[in-house]
């Protein structure tokens, strides 16, 4: 069985054995929409008590918040593997086990417990984006939502990373990783407000650092057909999602240095 | 040609130094102190197909770093390791297709799901065709009598069924090494000779090679003819258990009921090891007096109840082998 | 002095202690110093464009976020399922003393709970956004200290009720989980309920004005709202002491709840033989 039908046996087995909790899923998936969907109301909040700010009104600016929020659901639903990397697997010792297994380790962690209930920001995102469609009003038509997939799957690409590094830090320090959500969560609560309304250093770091605008911030400019404030160029605003797979190539790099590491060390 | 082979090998740690009290913890904030830890150190040995051998040791004297660097899952400092011609941790996903490998208490199957589903999956992780996959399955259901419990969440059998379940996927891809961490640790007397029986029958009905690493000396008595002691991170002896046990204990045991009380006893080569009211436990070697005659030195001076012959325990000669080479625990 | 010694020791050994988790505390903390960032960067993004539209100075919005993140710890975010099981159980165990001594015993034991995670991370967080800040030249986005005498004096007994409300509402969380046994379904409305009506999510001023009655009578306000408007005198003098006063009736009628609440489980309990 190759790579991708495994993937796929796994990703069937952690979704059946959820499937055995129904009102438990039910609740966890409510539970999440509910937490994620509060980020919404200060964003309303702000943006009706101040006006339009960065030249955005509330509706465009729904539309980075719920991009970015589809994004990292689907990346958090596919990354648990290496999110608890630390903990369930090298605290545990249970790293060796995954690598006494012919297969990839990469690819087993991958397709550790899918969690469904973390699609409960997809939904109350995806409720936004209706809203954000209506109120911007946003013009949805083949290029447009090719250019969203597209963005969604270079952001996917980019949390994933983020997540493949938080596991490798765990090669060196099982303590620490904790730090690591001030790129996810934290990418996330900056990513939802359209970057141009940062301070300058700002959004430096969130372009060439941490490649968030690249994701979620220049695709967004180009399905609402406006130029860059900033001034970047118009034919780079739907190419600019590479950059979050080349995040993620990156981060498999230091991935396979941190394994060499462990197989040199023990644990 | 054996089929593994290891020369030379060694492994060294290095460990950070944590300097006591307060102060030594702050300047561990800044600057750090090593020191090297030798695992192992030249160790050489080699196994033929279907054999099996016991590897102990006291508690870090190094069994688990090699049972891993066999594995594959940790590179040597030095030294050369092939297993079957690969070397494991340079060709890890090709090596670890041919081993399968059991660590006592640990389950590598999936909490949640049913015994038969765990399985079904490893043969598609370990890319096992679809029809040997069944026939080797079915055998080892029987073998190991899993039939009642196939479609059991693993988290509901108790620890002596999950070692069953545990065997069993680990030999569901047919490999011809089979090495085992601790097998029998925690399980009760009935799993532990289930266990050892199983063990026994793979390696001497279907030429299975076995490394098993432990500290029950009833499995290394029940299973293995040869044996390796690992002390400190280096091969302390490697061959047959008996001509372990006599190069430690030349002795064995007599226990005497006496009809009356318990006589005082002084006989050269015997010594009293304890005494009750109405018998006597002696140690005696028997190159200086054989069994036969010190009972009937006993018996003619005393009457006498009943008579019992017996050898140190297994536990007492390991304890006294690892004193005699300084090897106790790290 | 001898008496001391202990005290020293056991001080001493704690904070050996905290050395060694050093890197677990250190990334907790920079995790929430970084979140605290961010949110006052947004909120330096509106003011930027109409600062007259804020209910309070840009100065207190940011000692608002730093005083939310160093006071974390006092939120009733998540019911804890442990001591929902402990209270359920340990109700049952303490058949013979009242009720009371139960709720009691566990109030208290989370309000220690509480303050002692509370207090490392407040003093680590005055020390980065109280003083570190100003030190290098950021001190408009830093801490301040409370507006005035009377500020800080309100805001003693505004830190202290705070902290009260605050086990008030947690305990009330983990009868409601002991009772049900559905931890999850708790926290799914809980959390959410928590954060955005405490004024954690924003100050409540900042919701639109047509709320701004309702959001200030309502209960968790107390708990991160009005203690923090009276440190630096949003709430001043008469409006200061009608804040604590809901922060303290509140406290009362909730803690009423949960006795009630735990007295009717526990009944329970005992008439289905525990």
């Amino acid at each position: 069985m190759n790579a991708l039908a495994l993937y796929g046996r796994y990703v069937a087995t952690s979704l059946r054995a959820q499937a055995q909790y129904p009102t438990a899923t039910l609740m966890l998936t409510a539970g999440h929409c509910a937490a994620t969907a509060i980020e919404i109301l200060g964003v309303f909040a702000l943006f009706d008590r101040f006006g339009p700010v960065g030249g955005w009104s509330f509706g465009e600016a729904a539309l980075f918040y719920a991009l970015v929020n589809i994004m990292f659901s689907l990346a958090d639903m596919l990354s648990r593997g290496f999110e608890v990397f630390g903990t369930d697997f090298v605290r545990t010792g249970a790293f060796d086990r995954v690598l006494l297994r012919p297969r990839a380790a990469a690819l087993q962690l991958a397709g550790y417990e899918v969690r469904l209930s973390r699609l409960g920001r997809l939904l109350q995102a995806s409720v936004v984006l209706v809203f954000a469609t209506n109120l911007a009003p946003i013009a949805w038509d083949a290029s447009t939502i090719a250019i969203a997939v597209w963005a969604v799957a270079g952001g996917v690409a980019l949390f994933a990373g983020i997540l493949v590094l938080q596991a490798t830090l765990a090669f060196w320090t099982v303590d620490s990783l904790e730090i690591m959500n001030v790129l996810t969560y934290g990418g996330v609560q900056a990513a939802q407000y359209p970057l141009n309304i940062y301070a300058a250093w700002f959004r430096q770091v969130l372009t060439f650092g941490l490649p968030l605008a690249c994701v979620a911030y220049y695709p967004v400019l180009a399905i609402l057909k406006r130029p860059d404030p900033l001034g970047a160029p118009d034919w780079l605003l739907p190419l600019a999602p590479i950059a979050g797979f080349a995040f993620l190539a990156l981060s498999f790099v230091a991935w396979r240095a941190g394994m060499a590491r462990y197989t040199s060390t023990g644990s | 040609m054996p089929q593994i082979l290891v020369e030379a090998l060694a492994k060294t740690y290095r460990v950070a130094e944590r300097a006591p009290g307060l102060t030594g913890a702050l300047r561990g904030l800044v600057r750090r102190r090593w020191r090297e830890i030798h695992a192992l150190a030249d160790v050489s040995f080699s196994l033929q197909a279907g054999e099996l051998l016991a590897f102990i040791g006291p508690n870090g004297a190094g069994k688990s770093t090699t049972v891993k660097i066999l594995s594959g899952i940790l590179r040597p400092t030095s030294g050369r390791v092939e297993v079957d011609g690969l070397v494991p941790y340079e060709d890890r996903v090709r090596h670890v297709a041919r081993i399968g490998v059991v660590f006592g208490q640990r389950s590598q199957l999936w909490w949640d799901l049913p015994v038969i589903d765990g399985f079904d999956l490893l043969a598609d992780i370990y890319r096992v065709e679809p029809e040997r996959y069944r026939r080797r399955r079915d055998e080892l259901v029987a073998m190991l009598r899993l039939e009642p419990l196939l479609d059991q969440p693993v988290r509901q059998l108790s620890l002596g069924q999950r070692m069953r379940a545990e065997f069993a996927a680990a030999l569901l891809h047919d490999p011809a090494i089979l090495f085992l961490d601790e097998p029998t640790i925690g399980l009760d007397a009935p799993s532990k000779l289930a266990v050892r029986a199983f063990v026994r029958r793979l390696n001497r009905e279907q030429g299975v090679t076995v490394l098993l690493t432990t500290h029950d000396m009833h499995d290394v008595e029940a299973l293995a003819e040869r044996v390796i002691v690992i002390g400190g991170g280096r091969l302390l002896t490697d061959g047959p258990f008996e001509s372990l046990r006599a190069s430690v204990l030349a002795e064995r045991r007599l226990h005497i009921d006496f009809a009356g009380p318990a006589p005082e006893l002084e006989m050269p080569g015997v010594t009293v090891r304890a005494r009750t009211e109405r018998s006597l436990e002696l140690a005696f070697d028997p190159a200086k007096i054989p069994a036969p005659k010190l009972i009937a030195a006993i018996a003619a001076q005393h009457a006498v109840d009943d008579i019992h012959v017996d050898e140190p325990a297994i536990e007492e000669v390991i304890a006294r082998f690892y004193d005699l080479h300084d090897a106790g625990e790290a | 002095m001898p008496a001391a010694r202990p005290y020293f020791a056991a001080f001493r050994a704690r904070f050996q202690l905290m050395l060694q988790y050093r890197a677990a505390a250190l990334a907790g903390f920079a995790t929430q110093l970084w979140w605290g960032a961010i949110r006052i960067l947004v909120f330096a993004a509106f003011y930027g464009v109409n600062a007259a539209a804020a209910p309070i100075s840009l100065a207190d919005a940011v000692t608002y976020v730093w005083l939310g993140q160093a006071l974390l710890a006092l939120q009733p975010w998540i019911a804890d399922p442990e001591i929902g099981q402990a209270v359920r159980t340990g109700g049952v165990g303490y058949d013979r003393l009242r009720p009371l001594d139960a709720y009691g015993y566990w109030y208290a034991r989370s309000v220690g709970w509480m303050l002692a995670r509370a207090l490392p991370r407040a003093v680590l967080m005055v020390l980065a956004a109280g003083i570190v800040l100003p030190l290098v030249g950021l001190g408009d986005w830093a801490w301040q200290p409370p507006s005035g005498v009377a500020a800080a004096l309100l805001f003693v007994p505004a830190f202290a009720l705070m902290t009260m409300l605050g086990a008030a509402v947690l305990m009330l969380a983990n009868i409601i989980v002991a009772a049900s046994l559905n931890e999850r379904g708790v926290n799914a409305v809980l959390t959410p309920l928590v954060i955005v009506f405490s004024g954690s999510l924003l100050p409540l001023d900042f919701y639109p004005d047509a709320l701004r009655p309702f959001l200030h009578l309502q209960p968790l306000a107390g708990l991160v709202d009005i203690p923090f408007r009276i440190y630096f005198a949003d709430l001043k003098g008469a409006a200061a002491l009608q804040g604590l006063a809901l922060q303290a009736g509140w406290t009362l009628a909730l803690i009423g709840l949960g006795r009630l609440a735990m007295e009717r489980m526990m009944r329970r309990l005992e008439m289905q033989g525990g």
